[in-house]
């Protein structure tokens, strides 16, 4: 494969074998081996058309100890981001010689049409776009789930995972919904109603609008960013009424099982959809899953540029 | 060139063929023909239609001559078998006066390949607050009938009610662009398992819906004609054959893309699908083919929407709506509609040509082939067929969903006031 734009076009046996790479690959870290020689002389763009600390650094980290070349190209307030065509972009990109594109951008569908625009020689590495995909996110959630609740070559079958908050504009959602099934996981979605799409029901997964109904049963619950602003879409009253009905908290948090998980895409919003006495406590695996980002993002580039010679 | 143009061999509507004679702009014989200096057209095998009406049009003169103009889409229509034309309103400056529908007009009539019939808007700059000079273009030499804010919903019931009311002096009609905006704001795609998947703002069918219900009660309650554009959802067709059956004056249109296409194609992301209205799903695209064959949507129309390049190239989001449709219209109709048999010759020519003239009042226009009538013939090959290359197009644009689709039925001729405005492979 070239390009990663969606959990859709990964086989199950693919995305299982990204999963041991990055296994391997932080074995290697854990060693005291910082850097590898796998991407020397490769350029890997950095192309965020939107805001991103985290997952600009940590794909930036990846390339860096795979020995890339890497180039940031962070958008913000420059022609990307006015809407300058995504076709001229790609050919700057192309004549600076890119050997992948990671893409970040506010559209869904972005990364596809940089793919399919033949525009450009590289693997598009989807990096989230718009409201529609993040599969590197789903990708390290899944290996992070893996790392604690099953051994290092299963999937995830007879595990269930709650995804908690708006998925209605969750690309980190979409991916995990299709990676969390592709592993044999069980998927739970708990929102109001009006942060879930109304056609959910080709997707495979339960709804509940009960969080304290879900959380005895699952495995790791996935808690979403709630955006401010969707107050002011009414798709919810106030922020407190949601922190009250969909939030978690220490009392919620201690309904689950002993061994679940409580994790979180970042940036949190401590105080709306968890408390900091959550994303602290001994179950949140939050700052771990910016680690194994690392690791799995390795994986990815290895993978999808070195792998992708015969090309 | 003779004077004289003889159609060889003509199937009308599907009869046994005849000979059919023009001059000075009329039908002078049908029968057997036996001019001698005349140009001859053999028609065997070929069936002569009432020159194609669409009411729905943007041929984006003036202000955007960047992605048509009116000889360009002129050029576009006789290729499509179209005779008549509707210019939309939503131009740069807006159709909202006398003067800019007489410039049409004017412009349209100087190139002289279809009749070019200018819409005018129902408020001024498309804005939907006040009403534009509606009765100025209904009697300036435009002679404006329907009226549209297309690409705009006229939202404000008020404002609608007002338009409705006030068109009845003159018989026009209110051409409404169904589209709740609140429900649709920023809209990309229809609502349904689709959009929730690729993470595109749905557009829900109900916002239509819901604007058609609300007019066709207002247009009943005033006595008024009615025409509601571009129907794409089951709903909708549902509330339109409700209100036919209670007697209600409302018209209806589909275009040819509503037709054949779902919202399945968005999952390429590719822009080139994108249009307002959304394509729905296969249920829908079910429902109008039904409401077309038993009546309750009158008419096709192109809903002809070109667009350059660059406004396409690009992401999803970013796209502009719409697509080109008058060079294919009669292809996908008659692939879809008549080739299976579902639709009759007949009923082709009443919704492609008679129908629509009708509902804009156009004179002239959409009349059967009789002796004495005038000459506005589209002239089709059943047997032919058509594959849909955007590079070939007469129009200024490519913004083709069909472009490498194979479809049967071709367009073979195009007979304008009597003259040969199109015929296939010249």
């Amino acid at each position: 494969m070239r390009h990663l734009l969606s959990i859709s076009d990964l086989s199950r046996d693919f995305a299982l074998e990204i999963l041991s790479t990055a296994h391997e690959l932080s074995r290697v870290s854990e060693n005291g081996t910082k850097k590898l020689p796998t991407l020397r002389g490769k350029t890997v763009v950095n192309l965020f058309a939107e805001d991103s600390t985290r997952t600009r650094i940590s794909f930036e980290a990846a390339a860096k100890r795979l020995s890339a070349d890497v180039i940031n190209f962070s958008a913000k307030g420059s022609s990307v981001s006015k809407g300058e065509s995504l076709k001229d972009t790609a050919q700057t990109l192309q004549a600076l010689g890119a050997d992948a594109v990671i893409l970040r951008h506010p559209a869904s569908g972005a990364a596809h049409r940089l793919a399919q625009g033949r525009w450009i020689s590289g693997s598009v590495i989807n990096a989230g776009d718009g409201t529609h995909e993040h599969p590197s996110q789903a990708l390290l959630d899944a290996f992070t789930i893996q790392r604690h609740l099953c051994d290092s070559k299963g999937d995830l079958a007879g595990l269930h995972i709650a995804i908690v908050g708006d998925i209605l504009h969750s690309r980190v959602a979409r991916s995990n919904i299709l990676l969390l099934k592709k592993l044999g996981a069980t998927v739970t979605l708990v929102a109001p109603p009006t942060l879930i799409p109304f056609a959910w029901q080709s997707w495979g997964v339960e709804v509940s609008h009960d969080l304290d109904a879900v959380l005895p049963t699952v495995d790791a619950v996935i808690m979403l960013r709630i955006q401010k602003e969707r107050m002011s879409d009414l798709y919810f009253p106030s922020s407190r009424e949601y922190s009250a009905l969909f939030g978690i908290n220490a009392e919620r948090a201690s309904l689950m099982k002993s061994h679940a998980l409580v994790m979180h895409p970042g940036p949190m919003n401590r105080g709306l959809e968890i408390t900091a006495e959550v994303a602290d406590s001994s179950a949140s695996v939050v700052v771990e899953q910016v680690a194994n980002g690392v690791s799995v993002r390795m994986a990815i580039l290895y993978l999808f540029i070195a792998g992708n010679q015969e090309d | 060139m003779s004077s004289k143009l003889v159609l060889k061999s003509v199937s009308i509507l599907g009869a046994a063929p005849v000979d059919v004679e023009i001059e000075k702009g009329l039908i002078s014989l049908i029968g057997k023909g036996n001019a001698s200096d005349a140009q001859v057209i053999d028609c065997a095998g070929f069936v002569a239609l009432p020159g194609f009406v669409d009411l729905h049009t943007h041929l984006r003169e003036p202000g955007r001559e960047n992605s048509e103009t009116i000889a360009t889409g002129s050029k576009a229509a006789a290729r499509g078998g179209y005779v008549a034309v509707s210019a939309m309103a939503n131009t740069l400056p807006v159709a909202d006066t006398a003067a800019i529908v007489e410039q049409v007009r004017n412009i349209g009539s100087n190139i002289g390949l279809v009749d070019v019939f200018p819409i005018g808007a129902v408020t001024k700059g498309l804005a939907g607050h006040e009403l534009s000079d509606i009765g100025s273009m209904a009697s300036s030499k435009a002679r404006v009938r329907v009226f549209s804010d297309d690409g705009n919903c006229v939202w404000d019931p008020l404002v609608m009610r007002r338009a409705l009311e006030y068109v009845k002096q003159f018989d026009g009609v209110i051409a409404q662009h169904a589209q709740e905006p609140r429900l649709t704001e920023k809209s990309q795609m229809n609502e349904g398992s689709i959009s929730a998947t690729l993470g595109l703002k749905g557009w829900p069918a109900v916002a239509e819906e819901s604007i058609i219900a609300r007019d066709i009660l207002l247009a009943n309650m005033v006595d008024a004609r009615l025409h509601i554009c571009h129907v794409t959802t089951r709903g909708g067709v549902e509330i339109i054959r409700w209100a036919k059956a209670q007697g209600m004056k409302v018209t209806a249109e589909v275009t040819p893309h509503h037709l054949l296409l779902t919202d399945e194609s968005a999952s390429t992301f590719d822009p080139i699908y994108k249009v307002n209205p959304p394509l729905r799903t296969q249920d829908d695209v079910n429902a109008l083919r039904a409401a077309l064959l038993d009546g309750t949507i009158d008419i096709v129309a192109t809903d002809h929407a070109p667009h350059p390049i660059e406004d396409k190239e690009c992401e999803w989001e970013n796209a502009a709506f719409g697509m080109v449709g008058l060079e294919t219209a009669f292809s996908i109709v008659y692939s879809t509609m008549v080739a299976s048999g579902a639709m009759s010759w007949d009923r082709l020519a009443s919704v492609m040509s008679i129908a629509p003239a009708a509902i804009g009042r156009y004179a002239n226009h959409g009349q059967h082939l009789e002796v004495g009538k005038p000459a506005h013939i589209t002239v089709v090959n059943p047997q032919g067929s058509i594959t849909v290359n955007r590079d070939e197009l007469a129009s200024k644009s490519r913004n083709t969903p069909f472009h490498g689709m194979n479809f049967q039925g071709a367009v073979v001729a195009t007979i304008f006031n009597g003259l040969l405005t199109h015929k296939v492979g010249e």
